[in-house]
């Protein structure tokens, strides 16, 4: 099959920091391919350069194409409207705006937008509509940051720990959201729960020291725990919240 | 007590000439980091677009429908400016803040020269209309009735922008960019526009404060934005980047304070509490009254 997203040899430098060096890595065209690796090895780095955040003074080396289009050539607003979703580490929703303003500002520009996908997958966030988002729980911003991507249809969604720093049961909603959302469009998935990743990956790919250390399946990846422990330096059972 | 009222007056139309200036570098400031010390250039060119407009725009002069005109004039000019600037000088210098300065800085220096070799250094008088040069009665006080214009063009311009803010997608966006610009761009939207949009009305509000400006001291110099740029940065850090209410609230403050102790103490002393209130606020609130929120 071929691949929604290839990326090549990518590099990135931050103040003087070689974070990336030399990534390449295929995203599955259906699916959750997902993103592996001990804190700071360029989990996060990897899906920002994807998406063309990467600050300024920066260096970005190497090729990121979905389809045949080259992404390092064009400005992040025009990737997004292309169909290239990302829910942020940290949700990032706009805490000062209502969650009916976080969800309008997420429209995008000639594309009807689905209002009635997003609030039957989270009908808290129309309950909660005239509610600050700042005012919201971590969950419930998870789910305003889920709903905004979803809004639209995407042809690629890359989202950044959507379970970081959230209670069990949350992680369990979020878990079943993301699953039933991969089943009509691909994802890219940074997650360090493995009980998340169990659930939901269909392939992973392992970074270590801004390199990719090991890919392939992630159901196999999961079920040798050595493999797993020297890769994550995790045992595949443990960090893990009930998903 | 007429002298209590005639203060407050004085002192609210001198706060509206604050906020005029300061709405504009607080948004500016709070959507795009970018410290504009330019912004006097577009008080300077309503200003001056007014003045010339009064003498020679078909229609335009100083009085009635025609000082509208000349004003309108005056404020589009000034938008335009300030778009331009945005575009052509800012644009390419985005997150470089020091070019940003030195540009800016320049821009304003090369500004008062270019005007002052057109027309002179020397104050021209503006054209006013006959009943701005007349005063109203208010509580037994005889107020300016060019303090009393500015104050209710300043009520309007803040609430046109509280509107905006609330009710027009462009709004929403500009809302959202003081919280978080890169954010709103991983939404898909070119947040550039907003910047181009944002200078343009900052431009047109000091405008606005050139022309009313004008008709408030009788006259236009070339150096008369640089000195009103001070107390507008001033404002704008008391009252918090970003926000436009807060600048309201803080340009009420400064100009209250000035008049008040320039009356009660020394001629000048005003100027020295307003600086000795950025300090306090600095210090207590640095983020300022209301912080980095473009509030709506």
């Amino acid at each position: 099959m071929t691949a929604v997203l290839t990326v090549r040899d990518l590099s990135v430098r931050i103040a003087g920091l070689h974070i990336l060096q030399g990534v390449s890595f295929d995203v599955a065209p259906t699916g959750v391919t997902v993103l592996l690796g001990r804190n700071g090895v360029g989990k996060t780095t990897t899906l920002r350069a994807i998406l063309g955040l990467t600050p300024r003074g920066g260096e970005v080396r190497g090729e990121i194409r979905m389809a045949e289009q080259r992404l390092t050539e064009r400005p992040t607003h025009r990737l997004v409207r292309d169909g290239l979703g990302y829910v942020p580490e940290d949700r990032c929703v706009f805490a000062g705006l209502t969650v009916a303003e976080n969800l309008r500002l997420a429209e995008r520009r000639g594309v009807k937008p689905a209002y009635d996908r997003v609030y039957e997958l989270f009908p808290e966030l129309l309950r909660r509509g005239r509610q600050r988002a700042g005012s919201l729980s971590g969950g419930q911003q998870q789910m305003l940051a889920i709903g905004r991507v979803l809004l639209s249809d995407n042809r690629l969604l890359l989202i950044d720990e959507p379970t970081k720093g959230l209670a069990p049961k949350v992680v369990t909603e979020v878990a079943e959201v993301l699953e039933r959302v991969a089943v009509t469009v691909p994802v890219l998935l940074v997650e360090q729960n493995l009980a998340v990743v169990r659930r939901l990956a269909s392939d992973a790919v392992v970074l270590a020291a801004g390199r990719v250390a090991w890919s392939g399946d992630a159901a196999r990846l999961l079920g040798e725990p050595e493999l797993t422990r020297s890769l994550l330096g995790v045992g595949s059972h443990t960090r893990e919240v009930s998903a | 007590m007429s002298t209590i009222v005639l203060l407050t007056l004085t002192g609210l139309g001198l706060a509206a000439l604050y906020f005029l200036v300061a709405s504009g570098l607080s948004l500016v400031f709070g959507l795009a980091d970018v410290l504009n010390f330019a912004h006097g250039l577009f008080l300077s060119v309503g200003a001056y677009g007014t003045w010339w407009a009064a003498q020679h725009l078909p229609g335009a002069g100083a009085t009635g429908f025609g000082f509208v005109l000349a004003v309108a004039f005056g404020v589009v000019a000034g938008a335009v400016v300030a778009a331009l600037v945005e575009l052509v000088m800012i644009r390419p210098l985005y997150s470089r803040t020091i070019e940003q300065v030195l540009v800016t800085v320049g821009l304003s220096l090369a500004g008062v020269a270019l005007l002052q070799a057109t027309w002179g250094a020397d104050p021209r008088p503006f054209p006013r209309p006959a009943w701005t040069q007349r005063v109203t009665d208010v509580l037994g006080a005889k107020v300016p009735n060019s303090g009393l214009l500015l104050i209710v063009a300043a009520a309007a311009v803040l609430a046109a922008i509280l509107l905006f803010l609330r009710y027009t997608r462009y709004g929403l966006v500009i809302r959202a960019g003081v919280e978080n610009r890169e954010m709103v761009t991983a939404l898909g939207i070119d947040v550039r526009k907003a910047f181009t949009l944002v200078f343009a009305i900052g431009g047109a509000a000091a405008a606005l404060a050139g022309a009313l400006g004008g008709v408030y001291f009788g006259s236009v110099s070339p150096g008369q934005g640089g000195s009103l740029l001070i107390f507008a940065f001033i404002v704008v850090v008391i009252g918090g980047m970003g926000s436009v209410v807060g600048s309201a609230y803080a340009a009420v403050a400064v100009g209250l304070l000035q008049q008040f102790v320039n009356y009660y103490g020394t001629s000048g002393a005003g100027d020295v509490c307003v600086v000795a209130l950025l300090a306090i606020v600095l210090l207590l609130r640095p983020q300022g009254i209301a912080g980095k929120a473009a509030t709506a």
